[in-house]
């Protein structure tokens, strides 16, 4: 597919945190609808840059981001990317900072535009879709670590992305919590980019994988 | 709140039935009322309304769950700041002769002196904890910005609240790691330089993590506005609590200055 139906198309990407240490040597990627990418790669080659690239938190310093169609070059243009684009960070508790479950989930859809009583029904929605109805008033802080994971995960999915970009999904969690989470991402819709190091876990949900290497060529 | 600091207790926000009435009243007026309440205590001179301020908040803590002993102690912890203060009035305060060690003389004016202030302590302490202790930080948090009490500091405290205890874990995971290769803290430059860097890398995380978290906010479309959920309504039971807790603050305030 090309710049216009691909959901991310990117093109000739050149990153470096410091100059003489690239990161990403010209690098493509694309991403299509229903498309669930693994994506691989030794430390350091770039995986959670690239995620960080597709949504405007980082700029490249050479190539082109062609997101849901359209370039995207600043911060401006990265807003619509962000609210269709969802990403679940290494950390759950980089992820979430309000006090209770039921505002980290509302945080999303408040900043789109929802108002309090929708997001309120976004919020008992998303939860018992992850079958965690009991969790709305928890404190976030005391949560365990897959419950934290999972809860990230909800603050993702209220804003109804098209996009997932999982960031070590399983990092961290024991096999129950491991198990769950994979059950609840292999049913989602949505076309999602997966970083792992878990190989069985990666062959359960994508349907693609992509290396990343060293200089950051796509080898798939 | 206080239980917010210490080890993780029951996890629930919503008011359940079984909880004590004075739990279900309408945090801004739980807050207001031990405002005022502190400032009136502060204020008083008289030994028996001081001493109805220590019953009054007796009452209080005896109204909602809070565990007794462990509410005592943390009052007497309070005082254990000022003891030293309350040790040397007697000595330092001009008046009647009470006792002399030595060249050192006591006098009951300072004594009187002492147990004013370890009263006023005791009584704003214990009311503090029974009505805005028991708050949750995010109930108090709300409170504070219905309060219209600037936005930004409200969520400085409730981003600390919420931080400090990722913060005490790394702190906790860097001195294990401290303590893995034999490290034992001693009066000397290699200790003092250690702790410099454990002090330094807490500081570093703490930025980098806030980098993050805040990456994270604008991933979730956060341009700089905060919305915060829930919204406090004030029932029949919060009026009766105002009538009964305003006309004992008045009570108080009669009796000190008329």
């Amino acid at each position: 597919m090309g710049v216009k139906e691909s959901l991310f198309y990117l093109e000739d990407i050149h990153y470096h945190y410091r100059p003489g240490y690239p990161v990403l040597e010209g690098f493509h990627f694309e991403l299509n609808p229903k498309d669930k990418v693994a994506l691989t790669g030794p430390n350091g080659s770039g995986k959670t840059t690239l995620f960080h690239l597709m949504v405007g938190l980082i700029t490249p310093n050479q190539g082109k981001i062609f997101a849901f169609g359209k370039q995207r070059h600043q911060e401006k243009d990265f807003l619509e990317v962000r609210a269709k684009t969802g990403i679940l960070f290494q950390d759950s508790d980089d992820q979430l900072f309000c006090p209770t479950v039921r505002e980290d989930i509302a945080f999303g859809p408040l900043n789109l535009g929802k108002s309090k009583e929708e997001a309120d029904i976004i919020v008992m929605r998303t939860l018992e879709q992850l079958g965690m109805e009991s969790y709305e008033y928890r404190i976030t802080h005391h949560l365990s670590g897959g419950e934290k994971r999972l809860i990230a995960l909800a603050t993702v999915l209220a804003m109804e992305p098209e996009v997932l970009l999982l960031d070590e999904p399983t990092n961290g969690l024991d096999q129950a919590a491991e198990k769950r989470l994979l059950d609840i991402l292999s049913a989602l819709p949505q076309a999602m980019v997966l970083i792992s190091h878990h190989f069985d876990f990666l062959d359960r949900i994508a349907t693609r994988h992509t290396v990343l290497d060293k200089k950051g060529i796509d080898l798939c | 709140m206080s239980h917010a600091l210490g080890p993780h207790p029951d996890q629930h926000l919503t008011p359940l039935p079984e909880t004590p009435w004075l739990q279900r009243i309408d945090p801004r007026i739980r807050i207001l009322t031990s405002v005022v309440f502190a400032f009136l205590l502060v204020l008083s001179q008289k030994m028996p309304v001081l001493a109805s301020g220590v019953t009054i908040g007796l009452f209080l803590v005896l109204m909602t769950r809070l565990p007794l002993a462990k509410t005592l102690k943390r009052t007497l912890g309070v005082d254990f700041f000022i003891v030293f203060m309350l040790v040397l009035l007697p000595f330092t305060t001009p008046g009647d002769f009470w006792f002399a060690i030595g060249p050192l003389t006591a006098t009951w004016d300072g004594f009187l002196r002492a147990v004013e202030i370890s009263l006023k302590a005791v009584g704003v302490v214990l009311t503090l904890l029974a009505l805005v202790g028991t708050l949750e930080p995010s109930e108090f948090g709300h409170a504070l910005y219905r309060l219209k009490i600037p936005e930004k500091l409200v969520h400085i405290m409730l981003f600390t609240v919420r931080y400090l205890d990722v913060l005490q874990r790394e702190y906790h995971r860097l001195r294990t790691a401290m303590k893995a290769p034999a490290f034992v803290p001693r009066s000397n430059f290699h200790t003092w330089q250690t702790f410099g860097y454990l002090f330094a890398m807490l500081l570093v995380r703490s930025l980098e993590r806030a980098e993050r978290v805040h990456d994270a906010m604008k991933c979730r479309g956060f341009t700089g506005k905060f919305h915060l959920l829930g919204d406090m309504r004030i029932n029949g039971q919060d009026w009766v609590f105002i009538g009964l807790s305003g006309m004992t603050l008045v009570a108080l305030g009669v009796w000190e200055w008329v």
